[in-house]
C-alpha cells in the first residue's frame, strides 16, 4: 500500500498483497470463477443493489442507529463512545447484511439450494432466515460442540425450516463445520449456492461478504456527520474472528488516515493458554480455500481455536484483515474470556444493552484504548450482536 | 494402476511395509499420502486415515522418511499427494529439495489450483519434481486443455463430482467426461481417479484413460485388516486383485 494511493486491494485475482486467492479443489475452481462473474456482473447492476436496499430497509430494519453510549463514556471517564447497533438488525446480528446479499445472488443465478456454516448460530440463523423469506432449501452445517452451547440458535433455525447437521470431526466448532460445508459443495456444486458467513474462503467470498457489510461503515459516517458534525471518528472498535463485521465498518474509513482502527481478537484463557488470536499469535498459512494468518502447529496441522464465544472461535481469519495486519493499517489487539464477560457486563449496566459474547470483546477493550486516546475524542464501537443467544453460557460464568 | 496410501497410517513405522507391500502387489506408481487435520476433498476414510495418522505421530518428517526408506529399496515411482499447508509451513524450497532428497518423482496437491502454482513450481522445477494438476467432471474444455498444458507427470482425472470414497455413480455420464478429457489432454498421461475400488471398476474406467488410482478402498482394506505380521501380505493380495 502506498501511502496516498486510494485503498484498492484485493487484486483482480482475489489477492490481497500475499493474501487470499483461491486454494480450493479444482471441482469448485469453475464454481468459485461462475460466482465472481456473476458477483461481478450484479455489483454493477444498479437494480440488484436496489433489491439489496430494499430489503436492508425494510426487512432488516437498516438504517441501524448509532446510539451515542454516554453512560459507559461517564463510567470510562473519557471520550465520547458510539455504538453502532448491528444487534437490532432483524436476527439480532450484522450477519444478516451478507445472507440478504447472497441469496439475491444465489436467485440471480438460478441455484435451489443453499447450504452454509456457523459458529455461533447468528449467521446460521440469518441463512435461515433468508431461505424461508426466499422459499428455498437450507441446510447448515454447525460443530457438534456449537450446537450444545448456542442450543436457542439451532432451535430458531429448525422453526425457519433449516435442516441443521452436525460436523463431529476435529475440534467440533465452526472450522469443523466449514470443512463440512465445503465437502458438501464439493458433492453437490452444480445446483447448490455456499453462503458463506464471514470474510473467508476463496475468491471472491473476502471481498463480495466485505462489500455487503460496508453498509455498517457508510451509515457510520453519515450519522456520525449528524451527531458530530465530522464523517470521521478518531477511533473505531470491532471483534475480529474471520472478521465480518470489523471489516464491514472499518473499510469505509480505511482511506481516512486519521481514523485508527482496533480489531479485537480473543485471546479466551489467555495468549498462553487456549485461545483464537490468530493474527497476534498465527502464521500465515491456507485453509478454507484462502491464504491467511493461521493457528498451527510446526509441521502445518491447523489447530484447536477456543474461546467463550462460538463466533470467534476459528483458528483462521479474513486475508484482507492479514493484509491490513502486515500494512499496520488496522491493529489488532486481544481480549480473554474472562475480560468479554466483564464487557457483557459493563454495557449491560451502563447502557442497558446486552450485546452477544463477541461484541463483548470488543467492549472489553475499551478501558484501555481509551487511556490513550485524547479525552474528547470520538470512538465507534460496532455493536455486532446482541447477547440472547448467549444466557446459557452466561448463566453459567455471571 | 497406481495405489494411495496416507503416510503414518495406521502408524508412522508400519508405512515403510505397507509401501513394500503394495510394490509386491504390482502397482506401477505409489501415491504417498501427506496427512493434513482438515483434508477438504476426502471423504471419512481417508479423512479417518489422516486423523489416526496424525494422532499417532505422522508428520511431514515422517512421510518424507518413509519415502526414502521405500526408495532404498524399489524403483517404483512415488508421488506425494496432500494438501497445501503443510507443505508452506515446510517451507517451499526445503520440502521438493528433501522430497528430491528422498527420491520423490511428482507431488499432487489437490487445493493448488493451477493458477496459484507459483507459489511452488519454481522450486518443484529446480528439484526435478513433477507438479500433477487435476481436472473434474466441472472443468470446462478449455481449462482442461490449459491444466494440460502446466501439469507435469500426468494429469488427475477426479472421475466424479464429490469426495474420494464415494461410488462412481453413473458410468455413461463418466464415460462422456473422460472421454472428453481424452480428447483434450495431448501432452500427459491421463489417469482417473476417486471411487475406484475395484477390477471392475479399474477396468470400466480405464478404456478411457491410461491409467487408474485406487486410495479409499485401500485405506479400508488396512484399516479393517492391518496388523504387522499379517497385514502385508493381505495388502500384497488386495492390490494383485484391483488389476483388471
Amino acid at each position: 500500500m502506498t501511502p496516498n494511493a486510494p485503498y484498492d486491494a484485493p487484486d483482480t485475482a482475489g489477492h490481497f498483497g500475499p493474501y487470499g486467492g483461491v486454494f480450493v479443489p479444482e471441482i469448485l475452481v469453475p464454481a468459485v470463477r461462475e460466482l465472481a462473474r456473476a458477483y461481478d456482473e450484479a455489483r454493477n447492476d444498479p437494480s440488484f443493489q436496489a433489491q439489496i436496499d430494499g430489503l436492508l430497509r425494510n426487512y432488516v430494519g437498516r438504517p441501524t442507529p448509532l446510539t451515542r453510549a454516554d453512560g459507559l463514556s461517564a463510567e470510562l471517564g473519557r471520550c465520547r463512545i458510539y455504538l453502532k447497533r448491528e444487534d437490532l438488525c432483524h436476527t439480532g446480528a450484522h450477519k444478516v447484511n451478507n445472507t440478504i446479499g447472497q441469496i439475491l445472488l444465489a436467485r440471480r443465478m438460478g441455484k435451489s439450494r443453499i447450504i452454509a456454516e456457523t459458529g455461533a448460530g447468528q449467521h446460521g440463523v440469518a441463512t435461515a432466515t433468508v431461505c424461508a423469506l426466499f422459499g428455498m432449501q437450507c441446510v447448515v452445517y454447525m460443530g457438534s460442540e456449537d450446537i450444545e452451547r448456542q442450543h436457542l440458535n439451532v432451535l430458531r433455525m429448525r422453526l425457519l425450516g433449516a435442516e441443521v447437521r452436525p460436523a463431529t470431526s476435529g475440534s467440533r466448532t465452526l472450522k469443523d463445520a466449514t470443512n463440512e460445508a465445503i465437502r458438501d459443495w464439493v458433492t453437490n456444486v452444480r445446483d447448490t449456492f455456499y453462503i458463506i458467513g464471514s470474510v473467508v474462503g476463496p475468491d471472491p467470498y473476502p471481498r463480495m461478504v466485505r462489500d455487503f457489510h460496508r453498509v455498517i461503515g457508510l451509515e457510520t459516517r453519515r450519522q456520525l456527520a449528524e451527531a458530530e458534525g465530522r464523517e470521521t471518528p478518531d477511533a473505531l472498535v470491532a471483534c475480529v474472528g474471520g472478521g465480518s463485521n470489523a471489516i464491514g465498518l472499518f473499510h469505509p474509513f480505511l482511506d481516512d488516515a486519521d481514523v485508527a482502527c482496533y480489531g479485537v481478537e480473543a485471546a479466551g484463557e489467555g495468549l498462553h493458554g487456549r485461545h483464537a488470536a490468530t493474527l497476534t499469535l498465527g502464521t500465515p498459512g491456507v485453509l478454507h480455500g484462502t491464504l491467511s494468518y493461521l493457528l498451527q502447529d510446526e509441521d502445518g496441522q491447523v489447530q484447536i481455536a477456543h474461546s467463550i464465544s462460538a463466533g470467534l472461535d476459528y483458528p483462521g481469519v479474513g486475508p484482507e484483515h492479514a493484509f491490513l495486519r502486515d500494512s499496520g493499517r488496522v491493529r489488532y489487539v486481544t481480549a480473554t474470556d474472562d475480560e468479554a464477560l466483564g464487557g457483557v457486563r459493563l454495557l449491560a449496566r451502563t447502557e442497558g444493552i446486552i450485546p452477544a459474547l463477541e461484541t463483548a470483546h470488543a467492549i472489553a477493550f475499551l478501558p484501555r484504548l481509551v487511556r490513550d486516546l485524547d479525552a474528547e475524542a470520538v470512538v465507534v464501537v460496532n455493536c455486532s450482536g446482541r447477547g440472547d443467544k448467549d444466557m446459557g453460557t452466561l448463566a453459567a460464568h455471571l | 494402476m497406481g495405489l494411495f496410501v496416507t503416510g503414518g497410517f495406521p502408524t508412522p513405522d508400519d508405512t515403510p511395509d505397507i509401501l513394500r507391500a503394495i510394490d509386491r502387489g504390482g502397482a506401477d506408481f505409489i501415491e504417498l499420502g501427506m496427512p493434513f487435520s482438515d483434508p477438504l476433498a476426502e471423504g471419512l476414510p481417508i479423512q479417518h486415515a489422516s486423523e489416526r495418522a496424525l494422532a499417532a505421530g505422522a508428520s511431514m518428517r515422517t512421510t518424507l522418511r518413509a519415502a526414502a526408506e521405500f526408495r532404498s529399496g524399489s524403483e517404483t515411482p512415488l508421488v506425494l499427494m496432500g494438501y497445501l499447508n503443510p507443505v508452506l509451513r515446510y517451507g517451499v524450497q526445503a520440502f521438493f529439495h528433501d522430497a528430491r532428497e528422498a527420491g520423490v518423482e511428482g507431488v499432487i496437491l489437490p487445493d493448488l489450483p493451477p493458477e496459484e502454482r507459483e507459489i511452488v513450481s519454481g522450486p518443484a522445477e529446480r528439484h526435478g519434481i513433477d507438479l500433477v494438476h487435476l481436472i473434474a467432471p466441472t472443468t470446462p474444455d478449455e481449462r482442461i486443455r490449459m491444466i494440460d498444458e502446466v501439469s507435469t507427470g500426468f494429469v488427475y482425472a477426479v472421475s466424479i463430482t464429490g469426495l474420494t470414497g464415494t461410488g462412481l455413480g453413473s458410468v455413461d455420464e463418466v464415460g462422456a467426461y473422460l472421454d472428453r478429457a481424452r480428447r483434450l489432454v495431448t501432452r500427459n498421461p491421463l489417469l482417473v481417479g476417486f471411487g475406484i475400488g475395484s477390477a471392475d471398476d479399474a477396468a470400466r474406467l480405464t478404456r478411457h484413460t491410461d491409467g487408474f488410482i485406487v486410495g479409499s478402498a485401500l485405506i479400508r482394506e488396512i484399516g479393517a485388516k492391518w496388523n504387522p505380521r499379517t497385514g502385508p501380505d493381505a495388502v500384497t493380495s488386495f492390490v494383485r486383485g484391483l488389476r483388471p
